[in-house]
């Protein structure tokens, strides 16, 4: 073939076995990336199945986590995962939202860089920092001032209450979903400010030239039209909050128990593989309980993450 | 502002000048309330951020001591440093991005430079963005069931592997968007001095996008420095001095794991002074992964 292009060269002159190595070498090097992520799905699920057989789906619905018993759940976890990532993306979001509106609209222009800059080093920052940081600083914080505040404030209104109440650990969900939101914010603030920048400046011109004000052009002009983008960050953020581990491990308390109360303790499904994996043998039921979990944050997190990915997909696309 | 004045001298009576007054004050005072609370919103992320670093600096500046780095972790009460920590670290993070960062390479090119809209590119594409998030303890759990368990134990392999797989997605992110980034013309050119399109990617292309590439490859770094979770299952952690790849090997996330959350005063200390060199460690690289970029504009 290389004799070809040489007596040839005018004919197919791109044309050599180079190519076709490299054009093969990059495609497989793709393919890989897909059997990967099966491969991921695949493990999970075979490393799982004893558990899935044997409790079947009442696996999902059971809260029993008893290595006694040999009996498993994932009810807890599933719902500690869920409600912790849920609270962080409430906190978080209208942080993200102030900053990124700050960084695109408000800021003087030579403020932007190193601000931006510092809200992703936030970003950057481990997750395991985050957890030691959250439980030698934010605990006691917690623990001594936050919750006994909010316990005799609204502990005792008949509905809300019940949030409340408990002893004042200092860790729990709500701890847990503060952690998390620090974490996720500076994901979702990077995505609206980049979202917030696709805005043609013309339509904004024209609001500010009727008269509109700084904060009716954002409500008005901006997130009208990046709404679907904006979606698409805090699902991302959403996605991060579902399968952080670290961090969690550290606040949450580590209960498996369902608690009303937002400084109850509880666990969530990385916190809970990540506790119970050294005292999981090889081959064994809780083991296997641990790793159909794992298959659970993965179903979970990759539907979360997929629709991220299609929501922020149309607005490049438009 | 001037708009509102105006329309408070319009012809129309006193009634609609005040109306139109009040109005205008009402916006004035929305718009005030909004980028009063944007600030505070920038300001809660900065300050969170500055009491990190302080606390790390507070509680970790002080134990950072010579032995920190010239001894190896001991019993509790006995000293000790966090040398075979800080060692197996670096070779888990040198390994597992020298692994992971061509494979990467050779996505980006793949998507930036051969897949064009076919159904095989957007997939991939999909499947590394989704890679780019997904849970990294999940990541840990898949090499410890292709890996560690069949192959006879955790190992220092096993955690190069694990965060491998987290590089990945990272360099190709990185690299597709740069090789993007190159004008056609440059492509064309090489293409009329008669390069097949493989030297034309390699030598024109690479080399172009080389500060971005670049870029990809601190950040990856500086992300899979400070990963704990995939290692938890895969390299374990060892508090021996070992450099074996086939056995437990130590790192620095995963003593201070250990170490934090330990009732011993001496280990909580050496873990803040690990979090303090593990967090301005990660924090270096990217402000440098910055530079770097900011060096091609």
């Amino acid at each position: 073939m290389s004799q070809t292009a040489v007596v040839h060269p005018q004919r197919r002159p791109s044309f050599s076995p180079g190519d076709a190595i490299f054009a093969g070498a990059v495609r497989i090097a793709g393919i890989l990336v897909l059997v990967i992520l099966s491969a991921i799905i695949i493990s999970l699920f075979v490393g799982g199945l004893p558990a899935f057989r044997a409790f079947g789906a009442g696996f999902l619905t059971d809260t029993d986590w008893d290595p006694v018993k040999q009996i498993f759940g994932a009810a807890v976890p599933i719902y500690g995962t869920l409600i912790t990532a849920v609270l962080a993306i409430v906190l978080a979001v209208p942080l993200a939202f102030g900053t990124a509106f700050y960084l695109t609209e408000l800021a003087p222009n030579w403020f932007r860089r190193p601000i931006g800059t510092a809200v992703e080093l936030l970003a950057a920052v481990p997750s395991i920092i985050y957890g030691m940081w959250g439980f030698f600083v934010i605990v006691p914080i917690m623990g001594n001032y936050v919750q006994p505040f909010f316990i005799d404030t609204l502990g005792d209104i008949p509905v809300i209450g019940a949030l409340f109440q408990g002893p004042p650990f200092g860790t729990g969900i709500l701890t847990s979903a503060l952690i998390l939101a620090i974490m996720i914010l500076p994901f979702i603030a990077a995505t609206m400010r980049d979202v917030f920048l696709t805005v043609p400046p013309v339509f904004k011109e024209a609001a500010y030239g009727v008269g509109c004000t700084t904060w009716e052009v954002m409500r008005s002009i901006v997130l009208p039209y990046t709404r679907v983008s904006v979606v698409g960050g805090i699902m991302l953020g959403l996605g991060r909050a579902l399968g952080e581990t670290m961090a969690v491990t550290f606040v949450i308390g580590n209960t498996n128990r369902i608690s009303t109360s937002l400084f109850g303790p509880g666990n969530t499904i990385a916190s809970i593989v990540a506790l119970e994996f050294p005292e999981s043998p090889a081959g064994s039921l809780k083991l296997s309980s641990l790793l159909a979990l794992g298959f659970l944050l993965f179903v979970i997190s990759f539907i979360v993450l997929a629709i991220s990915r299609l929501l922020l997909r149309t607005k490049v696309k438009s | 502002m001037s708009a509102f004045l105006a329309a408070g001298r319009m012809p129309g009576g006193a009634r609609d000048s005040r109306v139109a007054g009040q109005l205008s004050r009402r916006r004035g005072r929305y718009n005030l309330i909004a980028k009063i609370l944007c600030i505070l919103a920038t300001l809660v992320g900065l300050i969170f951020l500055a009491a990190i670093l302080g606390t790390l600096f507070w509680l970790g500046f002080g134990g950072l001591h010579l032995s920190v780095f010239s001894q190896v972790t001991k019993p509790p009460g006995s000293g000790g440093g966090l040398l075979n920590a800080i060692i197996g670290s670096l070779i888990q993070t040198v390994i597992g991005t020298a692994i992971g960062t061509p494979i990467g390479l050779m996505v980006g090119t793949y998507l930036a430079e051969y897949a064009h809209g076919s159904m095989l590119g957007n997939a991939v594409r999909f499947v590394s963005d989704v890679l780019l998030s997904a849970p990294s303890i999940l990541i840990g759990l898949f090499v410890y069931q292709i890996f560690v368990a069949p192959f006879g134990g955790f190992s220092g392999w096993a955690g190069c592997i694990a965060l491998a797989v987290i590089v990945i997605p990272i360099v190709v992110r990185t690299t597709e968007d740069m090789l993007q980034l190159i004008p056609t013309a440059l492509r064309e050119a090489a293409v009329a001095l008669g390069a097949p399109k493989w030297k034309s990617i390699v030598f024109i292309c690479y080399r172009a996008a080389l500060n971005g590439i670049a870029t990809g490859v601190l950040l990856a770094i500086a992300r899979v420095a400070g990963e704990t979770a995939p290692l938890l299952f895969t390299s374990l952690g060892n508090l021996n001095w070992s450099v074996d790849m086939s056995q437990p090997m130590s790192s620095l996330p995963v003593t201070i794991y250990q170490y934090a959350g330990s009732p011993f005063d001496d280990w909580v200390q050496l873990a803040w002074v690990g979090a303090l060199l593990i967090t301005f460690g990660v924090l270096a690289l990217n402000i440098l992964a910055r530079l770097v970029l900011r060096t091609r504009n």
